[in-house]
């Protein structure tokens, strides 16, 4: 397995270094804003303003350029990086309490409950806000999730890949069920669109929530601890004094949340969850306080490039940008995939 | 003391633990032995509250396991399974620094750090402690694992096979980390062990289990046996006075 030491883990491998001076140490450990971070904040911020400045319409030339940059290219933007935090985020607590790095809120159909969420929202209230589609697909996610978790805590086997297959199987299921449910009740047109993500439709007033982001991702700093420890299961939480269900829980009520935000908001957004963990967690092993700000920053950066793509790509139209997460996740799922035999093989 | 009254657990209709009734004195090692599906690893998971059990009550150091706060519990009792496949990636000094969760929640102290360091150093870990765990071998791994339940500093330390899958050299390692744990902090440990070699030479007393049942209980001379072990494994075993103790042949 390649090494990926970075210049901050090198620097206390010493060690008679970490003996003589533990409080040192700690702070060391501790440290999140290290050069490459800083690289990393100041490319994203880049990405940023590259993605405030693309687009067809002449924000320079045209009389109402100023207004439509503050309608469209400033919330666009922003629901990009709230957007990509959230997914790579969820994806990095699913990955800690499946034990397993295969899957993400797409892959064990929280998504898809988000969506059958909405499309009930629709069915039960002609014409729904905004935020009660959004309390709509928060209740399914997180009664799918648990599904999903009552599903994994039944199967013993828990080879990593049935538990991405159950995922995707559930997901199926359940997504076949609202498409049924628009076709049955003609309401297609209304929900069709939901299941291709894009931040075309982003504007004033229709992505603030997204803010709500930002209370999850407090929490997930708050209980940093507790879910790497998930992360090493049941017994060993258990041992370590920690309630284990009420972990788990917790963890699918955030994941519900900023899953169901997005979902409303944006929409399906494939893939992000599952290629920036697995990047972050590759390269800086898996002790979640110092990798939470990467994966955050990861998650950001991918998005906003992806997205600029879709822009770009095809101008003067424009892609949905989850066709392009979905290529490029494909891509990276088939890496890692590959990689996990190769190691086996070496052992 | 670890205390078992009338601890059942049924699995199924002819599979059936107990009732057991033991009291486990402090410090020293006991080990756990006898057949496959004797109800070994059983009795261990259900001291160390990993497993509900049916019927009965277990205490340890005057709590009972399945009434007392976990995070309480945490503080007076360790348990370290047989297999610990970690998809997560750990280096072993934040696997070893995890042993100090039930004091500090994840925020290590100065104080946390020292000792940390202390059982990093006392298993021999300290040029690796950088490392991440899929990148040690099996017995280094094991090893880290150990340190981790060590680090909690429980009176009480409960082991799963912890040979399981090491070569002797390893395993004589092991054992005589766990005695030095024992003697030199004063640990209660409580281990199942396969081998009766083992156990007769690193134990203080055996507990020989089977068919669900404690068959005997007692000092190594005293359960060191040949009718006693022929009965229980339903092998011959003869024993004969080796350098270090009675030798189990079979």
């Amino acid at each position: 397995m390649p090494m990926n030491v970075t210049p901050e883990v090198e620097s206390i491998s010493q060690p008679q270094f970490s003996e003589q001076n533990p409080e040192q140490q700690s702070n060391k450990k501790q440290k999140i804003w290290t050069i490459p971070f800083i690289i990393a904040v100041i490319i994203v911020i880049g990405l940023g303003i590259v993605s405030l400045f693309t687009g067809v319409y002449d924000i320079w030339n045209q009389e109402d350029g100023l207004d439509m940059f503050f309608i469209t290219r400033i919330p666009r933007t922003v629901a990009l990086m709230l957007t990509g935090a959230a997914m790579a985020m969820t994806g990095l607590i699913t990955h800690l309490v499946t034990q397993n790095k295969m899957v993400e809120p797409t892959t064990i159909g929280t998504t898809e409950w988000a969506g059958l969420g909405l499309v009930f929202v629709y069915l039960l209230i002609p014409s729904p806000s905004l935020v009660t589609r959004m309390t709509g697909a928060i209740l399914f996610s997180f009664v799918g999730t648990m599904i999903f978790f009552f599903f994994l805590r039944n199967v013993k086997l828990r080879s990593s890949l049935i538990v991405p297959i159950i995922g995707i199987m559930l997901g199926s299921v359940i997504s076949a069920f609202s498409t049924f449910m628009t076709l049955y009740f003609r309401m297609s047109q209304s929900v069709e669109n939901w299941f291709i993500g894009s931040f075309a439709p982003i504007q004033v007033g229709r992505y603030e929530y997204l803010w709500v982001i930002v209370i999850v991702t407090i929490i997930i700093f708050l209980y940093a601890n507790r879910l790497t420890l998930a992360g090493l299961g049941e017994d060993v939480a258990t041992t370590l004094g920690v309630n284990y269900n009420r972990l788990i829980l917790l963890a699918n009520a955030l994941i519900a949340v900023a899953v169901g935000i997005v979902a409303a908001v944006v929409g399906n957004v494939p893939f992000l969850g599952l290629i920036v963990p697995n990047i972050v967690s590759m390269i800086r092993g898996d002790d979640l306080r110092t990798n939470l700000p990467w994966t955050c920053v990861m998650g950001m950066g991918t998005i906003t490039f992806c997205d600029i793509l879709a822009r770009v790509v095809n101008m003067p139209f424009e892609m949905p940008v989850s066709t392009i997460l979905g290529t490029l996740g494909a891509i990276v799922f088939i890496l890692i995939l590959l990689r996990q035999r190769k190691s086996r093989r070496l052992r | 003391m670890i205390k078992i009254q009338n601890a059942r657990k049924w699995y199924a209709e002819e599979v059936k633990i107990g009732p057991l009734n033991i009291e486990i004195p402090k410090a020293g090692i006991t080990s756990l032995i006898g057949p496959n599906g004797a109800g070994k690893s059983t009795t261990l998971l259900m001291i160390g509250r990993l497993l509900h059990m049916d019927e009965g009550q277990i205490t340890v150091a005057n709590m009972d396991v399945s009434t007392t706060k976990s995070n309480d519990l945490a503080k007076v009792l360790t348990i370290l399974r047989q297999e610990n496949h970690f998809v997560t990636r750990l280096t072993v000094r934040q696997l070893v620094g995890f042993g100090r969760f039930p004091y500090s929640k994840g925020r290590l102290t100065r104080e946390d750090e020292k000792i940390i360091s202390k059982y990093i150093d006392f298993f021999e870990l300290t040029e690796l402690e950088h490392r991440f765990l899929d990148e040690l071998s099996g017995g280094q791994r094991q090893r880290a694992y150990v340190a981790m339940v060590l680090c909690q500093e429980t009176e009480y330390v409960l082991l799963d096979e912890p040979l399981n899958n090491l070569d002797i050299a390893r395993a004589v390692q092991m054992m005589e980390h766990l005695r030095r744990a024992a003697e030199e902090f004063g640990r209660t440990i409580v281990v199942v062990l396969h081998d009766i070699n083992f156990a007769a030479k690193y134990s203080d007393r055996i507990c020989a289990m089977k068919h669900g049942q404690i068959a005997a209980f007692g000092s190594v001379r005293e359960i060191m046996k040949p009718e006693l072990l022929s009965d229980i494994f339903e092998t011959k075993i003869e024993i004969i006075e080796g350098p270090y103790g009675p030798i189990a042949i079979y």
